[in-house]
């Protein structure tokens, strides 16, 4: 038995053999030819029929896995069109008498390369796709097949998945997605998305697993190769579980959030993309509960334009329809770094540089934000929260900025909706102030993660303090209770966005605290409400 | 010759899709149109060229049409950005 553990993108159990995909094996070898023009026109034929394989492949996938997934055939055959990449061919193989074989692979490296040397994740993606089309022309033109077939169920196992590889599988015999490569934003995560099967990626993998037994589990990203009797039985009980859970998950769709006795409480989705979306509808959520806005400031060099947080914010308002959706801003800092903010090295980042007090010291990075959200608030309803309170003069100075912000609005004849500004509490100070906090502004949403580690003062990354650590502890719990109590005095509701929130055994304690809402990931929408209609 | 600047909106940048129909767009007149983006220029009729300038969303390109139809290819070019991008 072998244990490794790897990033889950779906969750889930499978269990099965090994499918192991080996990529292309055939190592072509440089031939000279007498004559080119005839190599040319070989090539030629061999491009004609890779766009009609496209052809069929994006057929395939229309019916099976939808226009979104399908388009990128479409763009592939676009590709084998490009002038350059031909004429780089072409090229190769007139100036120096070479077969195409060599020529073709040889000029997909040369691009691939050129692409995973960019520096936007999506760009730097596409390298793959030019390997993807290469490939495909190269076994064309030696007569081999692609050898991906599965004959009976199984786990693929490969370094990366070439979206045309995962096509091509019978869906009906594919348990799961284990790859080395991959990101979570790969055609091959979307497939498995949509799909809903387990899919694992940045796992070590070894060729000589081929048609072993093992085991995908989606929940803890492990995957347990040649698994031990007992640990096998142990995971199809686990697998039985899981599918009886989903099964009656899918029956709580549309259903409402209501205890037995007759108590509501808003069940509404995290999300940290524009991407997470479709799992928010997929999983029926009431609203965005925790929008966080960092991913539009990590992973690149100069901070996002107006224009471009407008776009995004627009986009999640539109497609929420008219559902409540609430931005946190920037919460950047302590373990989220971009080196542009150059914000300096800290020796206790958690307790220091961070969130609203970057917002307070660098306006001009809050008020571009803020114009973003409200301006997008014209396209849905929209409300705002601001992370890391401490105090009712933040919140002031903080109000006192959106209100500017909204005045040159008004002056510039830019039209905007009712936002409703609300703070995290997730400090001890912010609980403990929450009745004069409560005052300034329309929610408070509780961020159990930070309040927790703040007030046990223990840090959830250090293994060795796990035996002191109680994510029940009473101090916390009193303090969400403080918080809840506080807000109705005032006339504002109170959520729970933490990881707490989703936790099951929580949710009665919850509702009888008077909370208002929940926020989850949004895989685990249905499992509170299942929680919220047994409670009494 | 004639030329215009364009935002692109689109939330990835000039990404594969909507690169391939622009591609589709610029055969469809004799003029050479070209992208500036970033010091660096890419034909449009060149797909991975387009790619590979990495147009991100919210950036502002410069298209430079040269050629006996460039009138109707710069406003044919222009109509194609404003729906496609």
């Amino acid at each position: 038995m072998q244990e490794l553990k790897g990033k889950s993108i779906v969750r889930g159990i499978a269990i099965g053999k090994i499918h192991f995909l080996s990529k292309s094996q055939q190592t072509v070898r440089r031939v000279k030819v007498s004559d080119a023009e005839a190599e040319i026109s070989r090539y030629n034929a061999a491009k004609d029929t890779a766009v009609e394989q496209l052809q069929a492949l994006y057929e395939k996938a229309l019916k099976e896995v939808g226009e979104d997934n399908a388009q990128i055939f479409e763009v592939h055959s676009m590709m084998l069109e490009d002038d350059d990449y031909n004429d780089s061919i072409y090229n190769m193989i007139r100036t120096q008498q070479i077969n195409a074989e060599y020529a073709v692979a040889a000029t997909g490296d040369n691009f691939s390369k050129m692409f995973a040397q960019m520096e936007d994740e999506y760009f730097k993606a596409r390298s793959i796709d030019i390997k993807d089309i290469s490939e495909r022309l190269v076994r064309i033109l030696c007569g081999s097949d692609s050898g991906g077939e599965l004959s009976e169920p199984g786990i693929l196992v490969a370094e990366d998945l070439a979206p045309s590889e995962t096509v091509q599988l019978d869906k009906e015999l594919l348990l799961a997605f284990v790859t080395h490569l991959g990101s979570s934003n790969s055609h091959t995560a979307i497939l498995a998305r949509t799909m809903n099967i387990p899919a694992l990626i940045g796992v070590p993998i070894d060729e000589a697993w081929n048609g072993l037994m093992a085991i995908v589990d989606g929940y803890t990203g492990k995957l347990i190769i040649d698994p031990d009797l007992d640990v096998l039985e142990e995971y199809e009980k686990k697998q039985q579980k899981d599918l009886e859970q989903k099964a009656l998950l899918q029956e709580l769709k549309g259903k409402e959030n209501v205890t037995k006795s007759g108590k509501r409480i808003n069940l509404y989705a995290n999300i940290g993309s524009v991407s997470d979306l479709a799992g928010v509808l997929a999983n029926d959520a009431g609203g965005i509960g925790l929008f966080r806005s960092e991913f539009l400031y990590l992973g690149r060099d100069t901070f996002p334009t107006e224009e471009e947080q407008f776009q995004a914010y627009k986009q999640v308002a539109e497609t929420m329809a008219g559902k409540k959706v609430i931005i946190r801003t920037l919460d950047i800092g302590a373990d989220k770094q971009a080196d542009y903010f150059e914000l300096g090295h800290e020796d206790n980042p958690a307790l220091g540089y961070r969130a609203i007090r970057i917002c307070l010291t660098r306006p001009e990075i809050f008020k571009t934000q803020l114009r973003a959200i409200f301006r997008a608030s014209a396209y849905g309803n929209l409300s705002i929260m601001y992370p890391m309170i401490i105090s009712v003069s933040e919140v002031r100075r903080i109000r006192d900025i959106a209100s500017e912000v909204m005045r040159e609005l008004d002056e510039a004849g830019i039209s905007y909706g009712q936002v409703e500004q609300g703070i995290m509490i997730e400090t001890p100070a912010a609980a403990i102030m929450s009745d004069e906090l409560a005052k300034e502004v329309d929610f408070f949403s509780i961020g159990t993660n930070d309040l927790t580690q703040y007030t046990l003062a223990i840090d959830r990354q250090n293994a060795k303090l796990d035996e002191f650590y109680d994510s029940h502890h009473p101090a916390v719990l009193r303090l969400i209770q403080t918080v809840t109590d506080n807000a109705h005095k005032a006339g504002i509701w109170a959520g729970i966005c933490g990881e707490l929130g989703a936790d099951t055994t929580l949710t009665e304690t919850f509702i009888k605290m008077g909370v208002d809402e929940l926020s989850v990931s949004a895989s685990a929408v249905l499992r509170v409400r299942k929680a919220v209609r047994d409670c009494e | 010759m004639k030329s215009f600047t364009y935002v692109i909106k689109d939330a990835i940048g000039i990404h594969a899709r909507p690169a391939g129909l622009l591609v589709k767009e610029a055969k469809k007149y004799a003029s050479k149109a070209t992208i500036l983006y970033n010091g660096k220029s890419a034909e449009c009729t060149k797909l991975m060229a387009v790619m590979s300038l990495g147009v991100k969303t919210g950036t502002e390109i410069t298209v430079q049409v040269e050629g006996d139809d460039e009138e109707a290819a710069a406003a044919g070019l222009e109509a194609f950005f404003s729906a496609n991008l």
